[in-house]
Order: structure tokens, then C-alpha cells, then sequence
């Protein structure tokens, strides 16, 4: 497979996951499955940035008995892969953390019912 | 090597398919847990190892059972979405 | 109506996907920096660490590790913000049959020697701080989802995470006290390349954040777990 076909594919797969994630995140009638839905965008942007940083036949940057690969891939993709990553689930975290909240006080997670409830809450105060 | 890429693409995109279908939310967080596994996969053949860890631990692990614990305390009902999944025109 | 809304997202989505593929090609032929062929080419070098993600995320760029950790403290306090304090010491409500309390028991030592060997290892091999953390934080939760009672205590992980933040940034300012720039490696020459002890200050730091990021991820999970709350009467 030449190089170049591979980095089509990579293109291909990390924008197929940032749609299906996007498509999720908009379209979704529960609040929980837009959230997975971020999540599968958000691993389609790391698998990109990490591509773009791989070299054909390139070894891993790492040392193997104090001797550096004679290729290497770009470490710098993947540092900053590394902390998004941590970073991704602390987001998270917190995302679900304001869901339960929500659950607490409004006894529902469904868009539709919540969007509702927050219109009427609207109009109730237009009337006032 | 390619055929080990192409198919780690070729589950992380059916996985990402199963999640984006599965009307279960629990079968879609599933799917996306197998999405992370084969992302790791994806990155060891890329030349990450770090970031291979990181996401097997983090996004397959971690992060599918915060999504899991949430989902019990929540106690997520199926039948919910016939009721009020079409409706969102009003 | 449902049924045109979602075909009008389908066709966006669509069109987005393919006009991030067409944006997506450009990257992957030319080189944008030269930065990192140059670190690939110095960076052994500079810091005595093998592992050349480590040099980067540590030596040549600490202080974005320092926000980073910043983010993660600021998500997982707020995070226990909103879903207020729980005091602990209860049991959870879900217990795991015997086997899989037993199997949850005897895994726990061997998954936190599994994090501390990935931290400990972090300028040698893949692994570090954050995956190191993770599976740590893991390692409390296995017992706990099983049901055998193994509470993570708060008041330890959040004195373990405070240590590990003040560690982190002592090292820091050591280093602008002995007139180098703040985060800026120290003693990287000392020690053979490659061995357990070397690569100066980098482990120690990686020490720090896999402390930190345990910590914080586990009092994450507790408090998402509901661990010593109050199931709540509407679910």
C-alpha cells in the first residue's frame, strides 16, 4: 500500500467518526447519547492529528538501549494527543457530572421534554 | 501491517456505525468503548505507543464506565424513547 | 417532519465529512514545522530521556502540562461542586456475586503495581504519568464496581492530589531558582541513558502527575458512582 493511499484512508476514517459523531451530538433525543456522540468526534480528531504525524516505515520515538531509531515519527502529535486525551475525560466527567445534576432537578434527560419545559418557562415569564 | 490498519479501521468504523444505530443506549456505549479499542490498535500500528496506553485505558476503560455508572443512577428506560423520540417538532 | 429533518442533517453531515476529507489531505504530504525532526534529532540529547513524547511533554513543554492538570483539578472540583459532597463510608448499593468480589479483591494490588511500574517507567518506555494515573484510578474502582467495599478515600486522594500539585510546581520553581527558566529540567546528565535513575527531574515530575491524575480521576469516578451518597428516590 503506498503512502500515500494510507493517508487517504486515515483522512477517510478520522472524518467518517467526526461526522457520525456530529451527526449524534445534533440529532440525538437523549442527552447521554449526544454526549457519546462527543466522544466519537473527539477520538476522530485525535486519530487525525496522530496521523499526520506518522511516517512511512517510521519506528516509534523511543530509545531501545540508549540508540534512537534511525526514523522516527513526529512526537509532537502525540504529546499533545496524550494530554487531550486526559483532558477529553475530564470534560467528560464533568459533562456527566451536570447531566445527573440535571437529572436531579428536572427528573428527565430527554431533549425534547427539556426543551419544552424550558419554552414554557419562557412564556411564563414573558406573561408576568 | 496494512492488513492489520485496514482492519482496525474497518471495526472502529463499523463500531462507530453501531453506535451511531443501536437503539440500546447501553449497546451504543458498547460501541464506542470497541471504537476506543480499535483507535488503540490504530495508534500502536502508528507508531504511538503512549497515546496507544492512553486511550486503551482512558477511553475504553475510564470513560465507558463513568457513561455505565451514570446510565445506572439514571435509570435509562428504552421504552421512553417510543414515547417521546418523535415528537420534537412542538 | 422528523423524517426531512433528519434527511437535511444526513446531507449536512455528509457534506461536512467529505469537506474535512478534501481539508484533511493537504496535512498529511508536506511537513508544516521542522520542529519535530528537530526534537527527534536533539532531544535525547537535551534531556537523557528515552522516550521522546516525555521530553516533549515534560521538558520542552512542562508548563502546558501544568495547565493541563490545571483543566483536569478545575473539571473534577467542579464536577464534585455540582454534585455536592458526599460524606462516604456507606457501601454501594449494586453487589457483585462472590466470584467477581474475590477476582475485584485479588486484582487491586496488581493493578496499582501495573500503574506505578507505567508511571515509574514513564522517560523509558510508553506509559507515564497520565496512563499510569488512569490505571490506578482504575484499580480503586474495580473493587468498588464488584461491591466489595473498598471505599476510596476522599480526604487521602485529595491530600494525595494536593501533594503531587505542590511537588510538581516545587520542582518547577527549583529549577528558576538555579537560574534556568521555571519547569526547566535539571540534572539531565546525570546517570547512564536508559537506566531507571536518569533523564534528572523528568521522572519526579511524571511522579507527580501520575499522583495528581489517580487521584483526581478516582474522586471523579467516586462522585459520579454516587459512592457514599444517597441513591436518589426518582431513578
Amino acid at each position: 500500500m503506498t503512502p500515500d493511499l494510507l493517508s487517504h484512508l486515515f483522512s477517510i476514517a478520522s472524518a467518517a467518526l467526526v461526522a457520525i459523531g456530529l451527526f449524534m451530538l445534533v440529532r440525538s433525543h437523549y442527552l447521554l447519547r449526544a454526549l457519546l456522540g462527543l466522544t466519537l468526534m473527539e477520538a476522530g480528531v485525535n486519530l487525525f492529528l496522530v496521523s499526520v504525524g506518522y511516517r512511512e516505515g517510521a519506528a516509534p520515538p523511543i530509545a531501545i538501549d540508549g540508540q534512537l531509531p534511525a526514523v522516527m515519527v513526529d512526537p509532537i502529535p502525540q504529546a499533545l494527543i496524550l494530554t487531550a486525551i486526559v483532558i477529553g475525560v475530564g470534560v467528560l466527567g464533568l459533562a456527566l457530572a451536570l447531566a445527573l445534576r440535571l437529572h436531579q432537578s428536572e427528573g428527565t434527560l430527554w431533549l425534547p421534554r427539556l426543551r419544552r419545559r424550558a419554552q414554557s418557562a419562557c412564556s411564563k415569564e414573558d406573561a408576568a | 501491517m496494512t492488513l492489520l490498519v485496514l482492519g482496525a479501521v474497518a471495526v472502529m468504523l463499523i463500531a462507530a456505525l453501531a453506535a451511531l444505530l443501536l437503539p440500546d443506549l447501553l449497546g451504543a456505549l458498547a460501541a464506542a468503548s470497541v471504537v476506543s479499542l480499535a483507535l488503540a490498535v490504530l495508534f500502536a500500528l502508528l507508531g504511538a505507543p503512549d497515546v496507544a496506553l492512553a486511550e486503551a485505558v482512558v477511553g475504553s476503560g475510564l470513560s465507558g464506565v463513568m457513561f455505565a455508572m451514570v446510565l445506572r443512577r439514571v435509570g435509562y428506560q428504552p421504552a421512553d424513547e417510543e414515547e417521546t423520540g418523535h415528537d420534537d417538532a412542538a | 417532519m422528523t423524517m426531512r429533518r433528519n434527511l437535511a442533517s444526513l446531507i449536512f453531515t455528509v457534506g461536512l465529512g467529505l469537506m474535512l476529507v478534501s481539508l484533511m489531505q493537504g496535512s498529511h504530504t508536506a511537513f508544516p514545522v521542522e520542529v519535530g525532526q528537530n526534537i527527534n534529532a536533539a532531544g535525547f540529547a537535551d534531556h537523557g530521556a528515552a522516550n521522546l513524547v516525555t521530553s516533549v511533554v515534560l521538558g520542552y513543554r512542562g508548563l502546558d502540562t501544568l495547565g493541563e492538570l490545571t483543566i483536569l483539578f478545575v473539571a473534577a472540583t467542579a464536577a464534585g461542586m455540582v454534585l455536592g459532597h458526599c460524606p462516604g463510608g456507606s457501601t454501594p448499593p449494586v453487589r457483585g456475586g462472590f466470584i467477581l468480589a474475590t477476582a475485584a479483591e485479588l486484582l487491586f494490588p496488581f493493578l496499582i503495581l501495573l500503574g506505578a511500574y507505567i508511571i515509574i517507567h514513564g522517560h523509558l518506555s510508553p506509559g507515564g504519568g497520565f496512563q499510569g494515573g488512569a490505571v490506578i484510578a482504575a484499580a480503586y474502582y474495580v473493587p468498588l464496581l464488584a461491591g466489595s467495599g473498598r471505599l476510596f478515600s476522599e480526604d487521602t486522594g485529595s491530600l494525595i492530589e494536593s501533594l503531587a500539585g505542590v511537588g510538581f510546581i516545587a520542582i518547577g520553581l527549583l529549577a528558576l531558582w538555579g537560574g534556568g527558566e521555571f519547569l526547566a529540567p535539571l540534572y539531565s546528565h546525570n546517570g547512564a541513558p536508559g537506566a531507571l535513575l536518569s533523564a534528572g527531574t523528568l521522572p519526579l515530575l511524571y511522579l507527580a502527575v501520575g499522583l495528581k491524575v489517580g487521584s483526581e480521576l478516582a474522586s471523579l469516578l467516586a462522585r459520579l458512582g454516587g459512592i457514599g451518597m444517597e441513591v436518589d428516590d426518582d431513578a
